[in-house]
């Protein structure tokens, strides 16, 4: 297992190594290069002069980019424009909300998606099977922001039972030593405050989680309908062991294989869906700062930011890998 | 899986098709001779949900081709600019059937002409991705070895970012245009098809009947153009028909995130949704007319694709 890991980690060297040269290379085929891009409307001749003799810009491309390595190695993202901010700081201090904003849109798809799509495969041709394909369906065609702005105007403007935007009311005093709000309220007993966050999380949550819920459903219902039928099911039912067994160890424990693969593939999803659900909830986490970045033209931050991302998305990917490991005994085996 | 519900698939995309584009399958002998294609249109024909979204399709590219003429006003045109207050957004009434907008643009008229805008961006970045992908695929497939390793990681460095900020990154290389987006939305599909064609031909690479073809002493690449590549394109024609809906959402994301250029009230759903969001309390209707509009095309092109999919599964042959 401990191989397992260390392999994986090894084989992202080399893909971080090519996402860096590729954003490197992104910077510079940027409309008027990367002095433009990191002075943006503050642009002026002297300005870009002075820039370019600071950045080495004058000098060879690999060393330029030796140089830019070096700087990542030493956690040197790069400086945000619009706030004047390290990167790295400004992603550190915004991801714990996407983090929670992740984990409620998870839980939501996990929570809803795995039961539906379960009785709707034991149930062929059943009501909730057929709402599992609408579902499904829903998830697939409806844009995630389209879906954000409905949510809104019904549950939050209309009737009033949420949030409209943001992470916390601004009445709320809080104090926050993780910037994970509602754990936050919970360590320090806010209550109030940790129950404020949380219903602050739900319509995102759920308008994030739809497209995850949707996959996890089909792939679900798919991956039941072909266990169920399996020899060893018909064998183990012929055996007379009891269905409660069955169904817990013979067809959702093996049918969940698949299943854990496509929710870590959500990931990605969940971190682009988060860009366009969190500028319409105005909640502040990764996703409203990266789009605000794209209107601003503030490229350090979309450099630096697409970098993490992609490295939280690895790495979400090798503990899906490792805990598929972890489920399926034949993996095990071969390690 | 009977024909009146949706098609849900849980093994491996890329499924080879065993019979020959030309010849005749095991499974085909009761319709003598007859080809995958044949027989994939002869369930398509038979499927409701198909038939759905080939309707659903059909009424989108109509009405986008006849835009001229089914619009009342045209596209960038703002015949009620003098009617729209501040506080007030026209609604509904018997010279705007739908309303006007925050601009004074006819919704209706909006659109009828959004819907050509976003087929023309959901075809042509389609076939961008779909043309990158097959020389992509073709080459990791035809030469194999380092050639094929070098493609492949670079898809893999390629599908390693979330699929909307690689957009987001290649539009923001690519200036403030339509052509923009379709180019980002384009690039985005490249490593898809790549991965897809790539893994349908490995898959046939192995099959008799390529070897038997190869003994004949056919050259490889008559062998790869002739029969592995059309037995191996069943997968991405799928997924094609899918990118579509997939590409008509990602262009209004690309909107909503203020990529794509023009004037805030030109005629496009993404554009249309995204201005509307100011009025969502005093016009919601800004933003639903649009939405659905989005909604109903991606749902018309998977539905398609989805049921493409399922007619082309060698697997679900047998159970006719």
């Amino acid at each position: 297992m401990l191989r397992l890991i260390v392999q994986r980690l090894l084989l992202l060297i080399p893909l971080l190594l090519g996402l860096s040269i590729l954003l490197f290379g992104w910077v510079r085929a940027l409309p008027g290069g990367p002095v433009q891009a990191m002075l943006g409307e503050r642009y002026t001749p002297e300005a870009a002069a002075e820039i370019e003799a600071e950045m080495g810009l004058d000098q060879p491309l690999p060393v330029q980019y030796g140089k830019y390595l070096l700087r990542l190695l030493q956690g040197d993202f790069g400086t945000s424009l619009q706030s004047g901010r390290p990167v790295l700081e400004e992603f550190i201090t915004r991801f714990p909300a996407t983090i929670e904003l992740t984990v409620v849109a998870l839980v939501f798809a996990i929570g809803i998606g795995i039961p539906l799509g379960y009785v709707a495969a034991r149930r062929s041709g059943s009501i909730i099977d057929h709402s599992a394909v609408v579902v499904s369906l829903i998830g697939v065609t409806v844009p995630v922001f389209f879906l954000a702005f409905i949510l809104k105007y019904i549950f939050a403007v209309e009737l009033g039972w949420f949030p409209t935007t943001g992470r916390q009311s601004a009445t709320m005093i809080a104090t926050h030593p993780t910037n994970f709000y509602v754990l936050d309220g919970l360590l320090t007993a806010e209550w109030d405050a940790a129950w404020d966050a949380l219903m602050h999380l739900i319509l995102p949550g759920i308008a994030l989680g739809t497209i995850p819920l949707a996959i996890v459903a089909r792939m679900t219902r798919a991956a039941v309908s072909e266990v169920q039928n399996a020899d060893y099911v018909r064998t183990a039912r012929a055996k007379g062991i009891k269905p409660a067994r069955l169904r817990s160890e013979h067809i959702l424990k093996n049918a969940m294989l698949p299943v854990v693969t496509t929710i870590g593939l959500q990931v990605g999803l969940l971190l682009s869906g988060a860009v366009l659900t969190e500028t319409v909830f105005a909640f502040s986490g990764i996703g409203s700062f990266l789009a605000n970045s794209v209107f601003r033209a503030d490229y350090p931050v979309m450099q630096g930011f697409i970098l993490l991302i992609a490295v939280v998305y690895a790495l979400v990917n090798l503990i899906v890998d490792v805990s598929y490991g972890l489920i399926d005994p034949r993996l095990r085996r071969q390690q | 899986m009977s024909a009146n519900e949706l098609p849900v698939t849980g093994g491996p995309a890329a499924e080879p098709l065993h019979t020959s584009i030309h010849g005749d399958g095991p499974g085909g002998q009761d319709h003598g001779g007859e080809g995958v294609w044949a027989r994939a249109w002869r369930t398509l024909r038979k499927n409701p949900v198909a038939i759905i979204g080939a309707v659903i399709v059909a009424v989108f590219v109509l009405v986008a081709v006849l835009a001229p003429v089914l619009a009342p006003y045209g596209g960038s045109e703002l015949p009620g600019r003098t009617e729209v207050r501040p506080t007030m957004i026209p609604g509904p009434s018997a010279e705007y059937p739908l309303g006007l907008d925050r601009y004074g643009g006819d919704v209706l008229s909006k659109l009828i002409w959004g819907a050509q805008a976003s087929l023309l961006i959901g075809v042509l970045s389609t076939l961008f991705g779909l043309t990158g992908g097959l020389l992509l695929g073709l080459l990791a497939g035809w030469f194999g070895k380092s050639v094929d390793f070098a493609i492949m990681r670079l898809v893999d460095l390629m599908l390693s970012v979330p699929s909307l900020l690689l957009a987001v990154s290649i539009a923001a290389i690519a200036g403030q245009s339509s052509m923009a987006v379709i180019v980002a939305i384009g690039v985005v599909q490249i490593p898809i098809f790549a991965r897809l064609l790539r893994g349908s031909m490995l898959a046939q690479k192995g099959q008799d009947y390529v070897l038997a073809a190869s003994a004949l002493g056919l050259t490889r690449r008559s062998v790869t153009m002739s029969h592995v590549l059309p037995n191996s394109v069943g997968p991405v024609i799928v997924q094609a028909t899918l990118s579509l809906a997939t590409a008509v959402i990602e262009a209004a994301a690309l909107s909503f995130l203020g990529l794509g250029g023009g004037e805030p009230s030109t005629a496009e759903w993404g554009r249309m949704l995204t201005a509307a969001q100011q009025e969502l309390a005093v016009a919601p209707r800004l933003a639903i007319l649009p939405g659905i509009c989005i909604a109903v095309t991606a749902l018309g092109f998977t539905l398609v694709g989805e049921s493409l999919r399922e007619a082309l599964d060698p697997r679900n042959r047998t159970r006719r």
